[in-house]
């Protein structure tokens, strides 16, 4: 990374200015502002500047009952919904002590793994756009349209699925969805191996992401960076092995990391993460049970016990936990929503300080953000 | 590749942080989401923030809840382990009515976020604070939209 002190000649004038990006920006991929002072090209001052498209979903939770909140969890971060939905059931079954049948717990995994694929294939397509290749957004949105297909036929929704219900789903997959994600899997895996070639590989896109926007261990552990963030920078954190959940245990996946920690380090851990997916998929495909996919007796309208409860889940950027806070009334007392792209981009001032401004956009691209998951 | 963690057993709740000086109950994990959970004076919170952080721990989120009923606030700090499965809550109670509680952004710089978030909401006072400013709130928000007794 070329640093200011390098290249500054002496004797410039020592004079900075203030642009502003966004918040109707193509680079920021949503409502988000950045305040950012610079020095000439460089960026001395880079301050995000949230809560554009808030809409307190937090308050949204306290005034419903939690199957009404379920919805609403499916829209905060909207690339990758099934997540969001297992984090709020997952808390809600915890605290009434529901068993989710095995075959419910194995759909799910199926649907939040399509689901992290077509996520990072949308953020793979919106980086490379940002750095200025066009043609990969073709080719991911081809791809992603046919997960969307497969999800839309089993769960009636595109994009803001409320698939997962307290208990277990809303139905069963049918052979066709077996049979397309089947075909699907076989399709996506030499797409990928393509992808290196024709991009991963590209020299023009290493040179614009290698040694950019190093991130630290440490700097993501004080700021609480998860995802493909953290494992970028050489921790292999991910709930699924750390915190074990639904029936994540059950099958043989690697957590892909990278020692580097810089931008590309953060493109290659998600890359392989979509290979990972697969395995899993697969793997779910091979081993799905029969049986019911809802819990038995499941009432129609919930009272948990008085209490708190977490729940953490690994969504396509990171851990997403929710807490929820009982009194036991039928309406939540606290809903608490933890999302992993705040905590991305809290470190987005510190991380960019010193770099050239489209260095500092290729940083914010390769933290892969969902700006109504920081806002809510 | 390494086996997953298995989760900690249920009858035998170990704290795996019992050589702290905080006073922390462990919890069972697979009612509760967290494992271990300490209850603290508010001048004592950064002291007991410290010594997670030095123990490798990382910041999960910051918020509150208004009970308002007992007159009190209640800030909840979250953490949780990179390598196993430690989750660890960190709560204090602050009078309704004079919310503060010292910023612990010192310490995790990640923490002015969510305190700042957590003011908006609550309106809880993170004292020593740099930019104590409305965060998803407008920026001439006066109200805080979490308070129990919040009418909009």
């Amino acid at each position: 990374m070329i640093t200011k002190e390098v290249i500054s000649p002496p004797g410039a004038p020592n004079e900075t200015f203030v642009i502003n990006l966004g918040p109707q920006h193509p680079a920021t991929h949503g409502v988000l502002r950045v305040k950012i002072v610079m020095d000439g090209e460089y960026v001395v001052r880079a301050e995000p500047i949230c809560g554009y498209i808030h809409r307190m979903q937090e308050k949204m939770g306290e005034n419903r009952t939690y199957a009404q909140f379920l919805p609403n969890t499916s829209r905060i971060d909207y690339l990758s919904a099934m997540t969001y939905t297992h984090g709020f059931v997952g808390a809600v079954e915890r605290a009434a002590k529901l068993q989710v049948p095995p075959r419910a717990e194995y759909i799910r995994v199926i649907t939040s793994e399509m689901n992290r694929i077509s996520s990072h294939l949308v953020w793979w397509g919106a980086f490379l756009l940002d750095l200025g290749g066009f043609t990969p957004l073709l080719y991911a949105f081809d791809d992603r349209e046919k997960i969307l297909d497969l999800l839309e036929a089993i769960t009636g929704s595109r994009l803001t699925y409320s698939y997962y219900r307290i208990g277990g789903l809303y139905n069963d997959v049918d052979d066709d969805f077996i049979k397309g994600t089947r075909e699907f899997i076989a399709q996506m895996r030499p797409r990928l191996k393509m992808y290196r070639s024709l991009v991963t590989d590209n020299i023009i896109l290493r040179k614009r992401l290698i040694e950019i926007g190093p991130i630290s261990k440490e700097m993501c552990r004080k700021y609480g960076a998860t995802g493909p963030v953290i494992r970028g920078s050489g921790i292999p954190y991910d709930v699924r092995k750390v915190e074990p959940y639904s029936a994540y245990p059950e099958f043989d996946f690697l957590v892909p990391t990278c020692e580097e920690g810089d931008s590309m380090a953060r493109y290659l851990v998600r890359m392989e993460e979509m290979v990972q997916s697969l395995r899993i998929i697969e793997q779910a495909l091979d081993k799905l049970p029969s049986g019911p996919v809802m819990a038995e007796k499941v009432p129609r309208v919930l009272k948990l016990p008085a209490g708190d409860y977490c729940y953490a889940v690994e969504a396509a950027r990171g851990r997403f936990a929710v807490r929820i806070v009982s009194d036991n009334k039928e309406i939540p007392y606290r809903v608490k929503l933890r999302t992993p792209s705040l905590s991305n981009l809290s470190l987005f001032e510190e991380a960019s300080a010193g770099m050239l401004l489209p260095d500092a956009l290729a940083l914010m691209g390769s933290l892969d953000l969902v700006i109504p998951d920081i806002d809510r | 590749m390494e086996p997953a963690p298995t989760p900690p057993p249920s009858p035998a709740l170990p704290n795996a942080l019992a050589h702290l000086p905080i006073p922390f109950q462990a919890v069972d994990y697979a009612a509760k989401g967290y494992h271990l959970d300490a209850t603290v004076n508010p001048d004592q919170v950064v002291d007991v923030v410290s010594l997670l952080d030095k123990e490798g721990l990382a910041l999960d989120t910051i918020t509150g809840v208004d009970w308002m009923a007992q007159g009190q606030m209640e800030v909840v700090y979250d953490f949780f382990h990179l390598s196993k499965a430690l989750r660890v809550v960190v709560r204090t109670r602050v009078p309704r009515d004079n919310p503060e509680v010292p910023t612990i952004q010192k310490v995790f710089p990640g923490a002015n976020w969510h305190e700042r978030e957590t003011h908006d909401f609550f309106g809880i006072r993170f004292l020593g604070h740099p930019n104590l400013t409305p965060f998803l709130l407008p920026e001439d928000a006066t109200f805080h939209p979490l308070r129990k007794d919040f009418v909009s």
